[in-house]
């Protein structure tokens, strides 16, 4: 197998508040190939975002990586400052955000935008950045590109506005994109265009996608693997076919169940109970174990365990569960 | 956009008659000028001959009207205490104000904005704290003190800066100059520290407080996940961000200057026209007083109108929706 695009170990997230010491993102560790869509899914809170914006560096003050090796091809990323930081986000590392309406600077014209970007990073000439920033526009599906050079953002839609940012994300040829709810802020209608974009332009250029979503049908639709996330830690990590059909982990299951299905027809949807706890209060043992139906005392003691297979349970699901 | 100007120099016509209106009404409170023409030795039959010369035995309205027809045309009567053309003595005068307030209006900007900039990207550093402590100073001290202590540091104790006065200036066309003479530069600087001492303070702390909320907009973010350089982010997204309330408040601040120079002219003996309206309102010089009332109000409506413009240059949305407007 070809050495992995980004590689993640054991990634800490700390908080120090003035009352505990948080950590958003607990031990967390993968990889990403080249051209593969990692999909991250979990609820608000678990730790998705956090893990995304520990990756690119942009990961606001007081919340900082305590410990654990972020790797993009052969380099170590944590832990880069100034220049050396600057010269991956945008090279290295393309970030699409999750609103399109306030991702872009609104004073400048989006051309403009685009060709800095590419400036910044790649050695051509102004007359050629221009150039090429025309053509991720085209690329990305903007009609009438040439004419739109020199709009400013208020004059496009929602998803026009999200096609110049993954255009932006990826005017410098990153080797990864972060995509963090790249469809949450757009209509329904217009998610699935978006994500089928992200998708062909990744796949043409062997890009690596860590898509961080909680919606389960773009992971079903887009990704090839899928991490779920739960309270700062992996509960589980696997092909996406896999997780999703027979899920090992409880949680998992249990989103899987909450989820409408088309096939399911009317039927009444499970509900997980309870909600995630706060990160200032977990509880001892599995941060999953009050709504797990599969506790046991094991659980409320000790920590789940490292990744074993694809989920980090001490009880994992059964064949027979599944079924 | 030209409809719009239209529109805008109609709406200032009507602030500058409602401005005459106010300040003429004023007057006739400030005291009675012929007091202060005539001589202990008068009659009372001079004083009425006075008073019909002057028209000051007319009513009110009628005053008025007179004024603003005098003025229309650019004739704003003679000065009761000096017996010259009013608008003789005001171009003499204006540019040492115009001057005095140039340079404390681009003391103010410039280092205003960039002081907010750098407390703002700097926000926990201790230079930036002790430049935010500092500026209270600048907010809570009232102009005559701080001119007060300048003339008593710079002058009197260090004796490096003249402490009244313009200096030497030189004629050029009908203008005249402080800024062509080694002294009148070098007198030019304290008064114009104190004049602008405040607004520079003022623009500083809004311009750190917007540059805080933008640095936290999304595009911001997004233009440091691009890899975009420090000076890229900080100047060419975020500042020009904070620009639309920046530049309002510094426009109205550069009218401010203007009009508020009265206290430093004061302080500094500054021969502009400042101090020209506290020595017309201790001599009730009617014809002066309104005149310098009617020049301010001029140039705020003037200030008002180019902020107003810059809006359009600066943020691309207004444009559109102007037109969407008129459609």
């Amino acid at each position: 197998m070809t050495p992995p695009i980004l590689s993640v170990r054991d990634l800490v997230v700390e908080i120090p508040t003035r009352n505990a010491l948080l950590r958003p993102v607990d031990r967390v560790s993968f990889d990403i190939a080249a051209g593969e869509i990692l999909g991250v899914v979990g609820e608000s809170g678990a730790g998705k975002s956090m893990t995304g914006n520990a990756v690119i560096g942009l990961l606001d003050r007081p919340a900082h990586i305590a410990s654990g090796e972020i790797w993009l091809k052969d380099k170590r990323i944590d832990g880069l400052k100034g220049e050396g930081l600057r010269k991956v986000r945008g090279k290295g590392i393309g970030m699409v955000f999750q609103d399109p309406l306030t991702s872009l600077n609104p004073l400048l014209p989006i051309g403009e935008q685009i060709s800095e970007t590419i400036l910044e990073h790649l050695p051509v000439s102004k007359s050629e950045a221009e150039a090429r920033a025309l053509a991720a526009l085209e690329e990305v599906g903007i009609p009438a590109a040439k004419a739109r050079m020199g709009s400013y953002p208020h004059e496009f839609s929602g998803g026009m506005r999200q096609r110049v940012v993954i255009a932006l994300a990826l005017c410098a040829e990153p080797d990864l994109v972060i995509a963090d709810e790249p469809t949450t802020a757009l209509d329904v209608s217009v998610q699935a265009q978006i994500i089928a974009l992200l998708k062909r332009l990744c796949r043409d250029r062997g890009t690596a996608v860590m898509l961080v979503t909680h919606d389960m049908g773009v992971i079903a639709e887009t990704a090839d693997r899928v991490a779920v996330m739960y309270a700062g830690r992996l509960a589980e990590l696997g092909p996406v076919r896999d997780v999703l059909t027979a899920a090992s982990h409880p949680y998992t299951a249990g989103l899987m169940g909450s989820t409408p299905l088309a096939s399911k027809g009317l039927a009444r949807l499970n509900q997980i109970p309870g909600s995630m706890p706060r990160l200032g209060a977990l509880p001892t043992g599995c941060a999953f174990h009050p709504r797990c139906p599969k506790t046991q005392e094991k659980c409320r003691v000790d920590p789940a365990p490292p990744m074993q297979g694809r989920a980090a349970c001490w009880y994992p699901m059964t064949v027979e569960e599944i079924a | 956009m030209l409809a719009f100007i239209i529109q805008r120099i109609f709406q200032s016509v009507v602030v500058l008659l409602l401005v005459g209106l106010v300040a003429f009404s004023m007057f006739r409170f400030v005291g009675d000028p012929i007091d202060n023409m005539l001589g202990q030795e008068r009659t009372g039959a001079d004083i009425e001959r006075l008073r019909t010369q002057l028209g000051l035995d007319q009513p009110f309205p009628v005053q008025y009207a007179k004024f603003l027809t005098n003025a229309a045309q650019g004739n704003f009567g003679v000065s009761y205490r000096q017996g010259r053309p009013v608008s003789d003595i005001l171009a003499e005068r204006a540019p040492a104000t115009l001057e005095l307030a140039a340079v404390s209006g681009l003391f103010a900007m410039v280092l205003g904005v960039a002081l907010g900039v750098f407390t703002a990207i700097r926000r926990d550093g201790f230079t930036s704290n002790a430049i935010m402590t500092v500026s209270l100073i600048g907010v809570s001290l009232p102009t005559f003190l701080i001119g007060i202590l300048l003339i008593y540091l710079f002058s009197v104790e260090l004796g490096w800066l003249p402490s009244f006065g313009r200096g030497e200036t030189v004629q050029v066309g009908g203008w005249t100059t402080g800024f062509l003479t080694a002294s009148g530069l070098k007198a030019l600087i304290l008064p114009a520290i104190t004049l602008g001492l405040y607004q520079m303070t003022l623009i500083m702390r809004l311009v750190r407080s917007e540059m805080l909320e933008v640095l936290r907009a999304d595009y911001i973010r997004f233009a440091r996940a691009r890899g975009l350089r420090d000076r890229s982010v900080y100047f060419r997204h975020a500042l020009k961000n904070t620009l639309v309330p920046v530049i309002t408040v510094t426009g109205l601040q550069l009218g401010a200057i203007i009009a508020f120079a009265i206290i430093t002219e004061t302080v500094f003996q500054w021969p502009g026209v400042g101090l020209l309206f506290i020595n017309a309102i201790q001599f009730v010089d009617i014809p002066v007083m309104a005149a310098y009332l009617m020049l301010i109000s001029v140039m705020f409506v003037g200030i008002n109108l180019i902020v107003d413009l810059l809006y359009f240059a600066i943020d691309p949305r207004l444009r559109v929706d102007r037109v969407e407007a008129k459609a």
